[in-house]
């Protein structure tokens, strides 16, 4: 019955006036640039971390996490009514939604889509309640060989899960790796690749690559491909689901909410992976699959309900070992960081009220989408028709104050510039920067605790393989990257993922 | 040399990484190597950097022998305003203030777009944003930016 107790005491802090405050601004914020294209939670979350300085961490990690969650049921809306993917994670959902639409149906698919999302976070937020505290048991028994292990395990995973090709997903990975280690080094005290300047002493903040990056390099790519979005809007009517959709979405939702379940805690994975391997699933297992890409309702129960649960279940590595699954959590690490806590397996001891008090904000936040989603359809309307030429202006807008007010300096901001020209080049060049992004918030942190195992062990590398977890998660890790060399299941891999692409 | 080329996706990001790679090694042979049980401050960056150059020597090979897609169009002059307009916002914050810089930001990256209109609508939504920002930012948040600098006596 602790658990209990836990999310009683998580209730008092998400219900309190202030914090219900902030989660309603998260998740209004999370829905609007969910329908927006080309302006993602990544960016957006770092854009407005500055923002947070000031208010107390429970009430800025609430709107923060509000904002990523929300922006899940956002990119439905876009997906469904215009045909375009607000958030990379509903591109499956465009696929049956907007056909359902233009039958007719775009108010069926809308609340099917908020249902299912809404049922998949009310699930998964009890998942995480019931396997972050021992998850973090396990944690805190771990010495920094285990923490080296595991994020190189992450790191493997991450590339395993990666769309894209292996070879670039490591690259980017080192290339994050060794880019996270500009600024002093903490043992010796040495400034490295900071070129005498001592702003770079203090190290590159990750919010200033993430904006460059996901900001300015997106509108760079954006513009290079710019077109009118004169899409014909399918018009909302009959907002409620037939008994019959409810029977036949049953199936979807829960094979979706488990699914994204589990592909959100692993690295790499979250929102976007769940989406698409629960419409390939549901495409091979449902007795209406024939109707696929034609205006199937679970079309856009599963995936809708796997991006939702994914979303929510990344949050799990991120409060109970301090790890980020993908960037959005990295930014959340930065947050925490920057409130003063350290994030790790201790937040939930030392800091009960506030590692409850958000997972039972998410389930309030779920709710408030709910009520938000449905009834205010007409604004996010409106808001999809606001052309990309208008609003990237004003992204930059509140990148470049953002980078500042970082540390009231404008080397950030020139440095934001520079990394949203490498964003492009990376764009470019078929590289993606999500992996680099985990490097570069794991770097130091590997490096860290390589040092102290090594240290611990006199130079000897075995205690890497002598300490059991240590030894059982670098296997894992070799495995993955055996499974994924291999001839035969490389071809599966390309398949499934050009499947996903079509 | 294009046609040796097969896949110039591949082939850049190989660049890309041995260029990264031989910066990092090159910088890092000064920090002091270590032993592995007291590393250096050069220990693990050159790990990586060597890393890093094998992975964009692998690149490279493959993209002679594997073809894959063209490259396209570089969009060389949305990057001039969008990485301009963000230099510009550096360089006239602290001189000429917020407002001036957020004009400059606001106009050059705009400028970027086909769609771009200099009309009554453009200034509008110009206006609001300008004093959506010195509201919010500068009085709201207490972020230290004047709204007019130095050139203006603030």
């Amino acid at each position: 019955m602790e658990l209990l107790a836990n999310l009683w005491l998580g209730a008092q802090t998400a219900m309190s006036l202030v914090n219900l405050f902030y989660c309603l601004i998260g998740v209004f914020l999370g829905t609007a640039i969910g329908v927006l294209p080309g302006l993602g939670p990544v960016a957006t979350i770092a854009m407005l971390l500055p923002v947070t300085f000031g208010l107390p961490p429970v009430s800025a990690l609430i709107m923060l996490s509000g904002i990523y969650y929300g922006a899940q049921y956002g990119g439905s809306t876009t997906a469904i009514l215009v045909n375009l993917p607000g958030e990379s994670s509903s591109v499956v959902t465009a696929l049956d939604g907007h056909k359902l639409a233009q039958q007719g149906h775009a108010g069926r698919a809308l609340a099917v889509a908020a249902i299912s999302s809404f049922f998949a976070g009310t699930v998964c937020t009890f998942l995480i309640a019931l396997f972050a505290p021992p998850l973090a048991e396990v944690a805190l028994k771990f010495g920094p060989a285990e923490y080296f292990s595991l994020m190189v395990l992450g790191l493997v995973a991450s590339i395993v899960l990666a769309s894209g090709s292996l070879l670039h997903a490591l690259g980017m990975i080192v290339l994050g790796l060794l880019l996270g280690l500009v600024g002093t080094d903490v043992n010796s005290g040495t400034a490295r690749y900071s070129f005498g300047i001592p702003e770079l002493a203090d190290g590159i903040s990750f919010v200033t690559v993430a904006m460059g990056v996901f900001g300015l390099g997106e509108i760079i790519a954006n513009l290079a491909h710019e077109r009118t979005r004169n899409v014909l809007m399918a018009k909302v009517t009959g907002l409620m689901p037939t008994r019959e959709d409810f029977k036949r979405i049953i199936g979807p939702v829960l094979r979706g909410t488990s699914l994204g379940a589990v592909l959100g805690i692993l690295p790499g994975g979250g929102a976007m992976l769940a989406s698409f391997s629960a419409y390939a699933l549901e495409k091979k297992v449902s007795s209406n699959s024939k109707n696929f890409g034609k205006g199937a309702i679970e079309g856009v129960a599963a995936p809708e309900s796997a991006n939702n649960a994914g979303a929510q279940t990344s949050f799990i590595p991120m409060l109970t070992l301090g790890i980020p699954s993908n960037p959005v959590m990295a930014l959340m690490i930065g947050a925490m960081i920057i409130q003063g806590i350290q994030p790790g397996p201790s937040v939930m001891t030392e800091q009960p009220a506030l590692f409850w008090g958000i997972v039972v904000s998410m389930w309030v936040g779920n709710v408030m989408l709910l009520v938000l989603n449905l009834p205010l359809i007409g604004l996010w309307v409106k808001m999809i028709s606001v052309p990309y030429h208008l609003l990237y202006p004003a992204i930059l807008v509140f990148c470049a104050i953002g980078t500042f007010s970082l540390s009231n300096s404008t080397f950030d901001v020139y440095l934001m510039a520079v990394f949203g020209f490498l964003g492009y080049i990376f764009h470019k060049l078929g590289c993606e920067p999500a992996p680099m992004m985990l490097g570069f918030i794991l770097g130091p942190m590997m490096e860290e605790f390589l040092r102290r195992a090594l240290l611990l062990s006199k130079g000897d590398p075995m205690v890497l393989v002598t300490r059991p977890i240590s030894a059982i998660m670098l296997g894992l890790a070799v495995a993955c990257l055996l499974v994924v060399l291999s001839p035969m299941l490389r071809k599966k891999r390309e398949e499934a993922f050009a499947e996903e692409a079509v | 040399m294009a046609g040796i080329i097969r896949n110039p996706k591949d082939f850049g990001a190989g660049i890309l990484y041995i260029a990264f790679g031989a910066v990092g090694y090159w910088i890092a042979v000064d920090y002091g190597f270590g032993r592995a049980s007291r590393m250096g401050p050069g220990y693990f960056p050159s790990v990586l950097s060597a890393l890093l150059m094998l992975f964009g020597l692998i690149a490279v090979i493959r993209s002679f022998i594997k073809p894959g897609e063209p490259l396209g169009g570089f969009a060389w002059k949305q990057s001039a305003f969008v990485v301009g307009s963000t230099v510009a916002f550096g360089l006239l914050l602290v001189p000429a203030g917020l407002i001036v810089a957020l004009v400059a930001l606001i106009l050059i990256s705009a400028a970027a777009s086909h769609y771009f209109k200099f009309d009554w609508k453009a200034v509008g939504a110009l206006i609001v944003l300008v004093v959506f920002c010195s509201l919010v930012f500068v009085k709201g948040l207490g972020v230290p930016m004047p709204l007019l600098g130095t050139w203006f006596g603030g």
